[in-house]
C-alpha cells in the first residue's frame, strides 16, 4: 500500500514529529544540535534504538501483563542504548567523544518510550519497526535540520567534522565565513532554534488549511 | 491464589532481563577488542603533538606512571606520565596534568617537556570551555597552544609565565582571559614539578628495566 507508506511518513517527518508536534527528546535534541554532525550523529543512534526497541516491545508484547510493561520498556531500552553505545565506540570512536554522555543518555528520551507504549505494545512487528524508522527519521531530520542550521550561523560553516561518522581524514566542510553568531552555538541558541523551527512548521500548516479552506468553500459548505 | 499473577509477572521479568543481559554481553564481547584498539590509537595520537621532532624508541604510550592525588601536579585527580627514551637516555617526559580555574571546568592539558627542561608540545585533550571563546585553546582552533613550543622556566623567567594583562609573555584569547591563565599556570607548575623531580621520573624507567633483567 503505498499512499498508507507515505502516510505513515509524512506523521513521522511532519504531522506527528516527535520533536516538533510531540516535544519528545528536547533534552538531546537542544543539547547536542550544536553541529550538522553531532545531530545526523545522535539522529542515527536514536533512530536504531527506536527500531530496535519497537520490534523488541511487539515482538514480546503477547506475554507482558499491563503492570510490569513500563520497567520492561525500560530495560530492554537501557540494554539497546548500551549495544549502540558499544557500537559506536568501535566503529564511530571520534563521534563518540563528540556526541559524549548523550549516547548513553538515549535512554532518557522519553520518544522512545513513548513509541513503545503509544504504537509497539498494540500493533506488529513489522509495523512497529516501520514506526520506529519514520519516527526516528522525523526526529533524525529535526536533529539535522537544527544543527546545521546552528553550525551555519553559529561557526559559518556546515558539514564540518564529517569524517567523525566517514572515518578517514579530517573534513572541515564548507566554510562560508570564519566564525559566527557565537549565541548560536551556545544553550540559547537552541531553544531560538527549536523555537523558530516550530513556528515555521505552524505557520506552513495554517497556510496550508487556510488554502484548503478557500478550496472547499468554492465547492461546498465547510462542515465547521 | 493472589500469588500467581505476581510470580508469573517476576518471571517474564526475569526472563527479559536475562535475554537482555545476554544481548549486551554479545555485543560487549563483540566490539571489546575494537574499542580496547581505538583507545589505544586515541592515545598514541594525542600524544603525538608532544613527541614531534624527538627521536626515542620506546614504546610511550605504555611507559606510564599514575600519581594519585594528592600530588605536586597540577589538578587534584589522577595525573598520568608517559616518558620516551633512546637506548636508556632519556628524552622527554609528557605529563597529563588538569588545569584548574578554568572558565567552566577542568582542563586536561597534555605537556610534553624534553630532558633539558623545554616544552615539546602542549596539547588541550579535553575541556568544557565557550565554544567560540575559550575554545581557541585546542590547536585545531587556532595557535595558542603553539606558542609554548621550546619555551622553559628559563626563557622567559618564571615570573613573566602569564598572560600580558597580568604582565607576562604570553597573548590571552580576545574575550577569554581566565581559560588562557588557568593553562599557563598549568604549564608553569608543570615545568616547575619536571625540574625538581626529573630523575626520580626517568630513574622509575630504569628500575623497572632492570627488574625486568633480573
Amino acid at each position: 500500500m503505498p499512499t498508507s507508506l507515505a502516510n505513515r511518513f509524512m506523521d513521522g517527518l511532519w504531522r506527528e514529529n516527535p520533536g516538533l508536534v510531540q516535544l519528545l527528546g528536547l533534552c538531546p535534541l537542544l543539547a547536542v544540535t550544536a553541529t550538522f554532525v553531532n545531530g545526523l550523529g545522535l539522529g542515527i543512534a536514536t533512530l536504531m534504538v527506536l527500531m530496535a526497541s519497537n520490534a523488541l516491545v511487539s515482538a514480546t508484547r503477547r506475554w507482558i501483563q499491563p503492570e510490569i510493561r513500563i520497567p520492561i520498556y525500560v530495560l530492554i531500552i537501557a540494554s539497546l542504548v548500551t549495544c549502540i553505545e558499544l557500537i559506536f565506540k568501535a566503529w564511530f570512536p571520534a563521534l563518540d567523544r563528540s556526541l559524549g554522555i548523550f549516547i548513553p543518555l538515549i535512554v532518557t528520551n522519553c520518544a522512545i518510550v513513548a513509541r513503545a507504549e503509544v504504537f509497539a505494545s498494540r500493533n506488529s512487528v513489522a509495523s512497529s519497526i516501520l514506526d520506529g524508522l519514520v519516527m526516528g527519521t522525523g526526529f533524525a531530520f529535526l536533529l539535522m535540520a537544527i544543527g546545521a542550521f546552528r553550525e551555519l550561523l553559529g561557526q559559518g560553516s556546515i558539514f564540518a567534522r564529517m569524517d567523525m561518522l566517514l572515518g578517514g581524514e579530517p573534513i572541515h566542510g564548507i566554510i562560508l565565513n570564519d566564525g559566527g553568531w557565537l549565541l548560536m552555538v551556545l544553550p540559547p541558541g537552541a531553544f531560538f532554534s527549536l523555537a523558530l523551527a516550530i513556528a515555521a512548521k505552524n505557520a506552513i500548516d495554517r497556510r496550508r488549511r487556510e488554502t484548503r479552506n478557500t478550496l472547499s468553500r468554492r465547492t461546498r459548505p465547510l462542515n465547521r | 491464589m493472589n500469588s500467581q499473577p505476581i510470580l508469573k509477572s517476576g518471571f517474564t521479568l526475569a526472563i527479559i532481563a536475562a535475554v537482555c543481559t545476554g544481548l549486551v554481553a554479545l555485543t560487549w564481547q563483540l566490539t571489546t577488542a575494537r574499542i580496547a584498539a581505538n583507545e589505544q590509537a586515541w592515545l598514541e595520537q594525542s600524544l603525538q603533538p608532544a613527541l614531534s621532532g624527538l627521536s626515542f624508541d620506546n614504546n610511550v604510550s605504555e611507559s606510564m606512571i599514575v600519581l594519585q592525588p594528592p600530588h605536586d601536579l597540577p589538578g587534584s585527580v589522577p595525573a598520568i606520565i608517559y616518558r620516551a627514551y633512546a637506548g636508556n637516555q632519556p628524552v622527554a617526559a609528557l605529563f597529563l596534568v588538569t588545569a584548574r580555574g578554568g572558565y567552566s571546568g577542568p582542563i586536561r592539558v597534555l605537556i610534553g617537556i624534553d630532558v633539558a627542561g623545554s616544552v615539546t608540545g602542549v596539547r588541550v585533550i579535553q575541556h568544557i570551555e565557550t565554544p567560540g571563546l575559550g575554545d581557541r585553546i585546542e590547536a585545531s582552533r587556532s595557535d595558542w597552544v603553539l606558542q609554548f613550543d621550546g619555551l622553559s622556566l628559563r626563557n622567559p623567567e618564571p615570573a613573566r609565565w602569564a598572560i600580558k594583562r597580568d604582565g607576562g609573555d604570553f597573548d590571552q584569547l580576545t574575550g577569554a582571559s581566565v581559560t588562557p591563565r588557568a593553562v599557563i599556570k598549568a604549564i608553569k607548575e608543570t615545568l616547575h614539578y619536571f625540574d625538581a623531580n626529573a630523575d626520580t621520573i626517568f630513574a622509575a624507567m630504569a628500575q623497572s628495566d632492570a627488574e625486568e633483567a633480573n
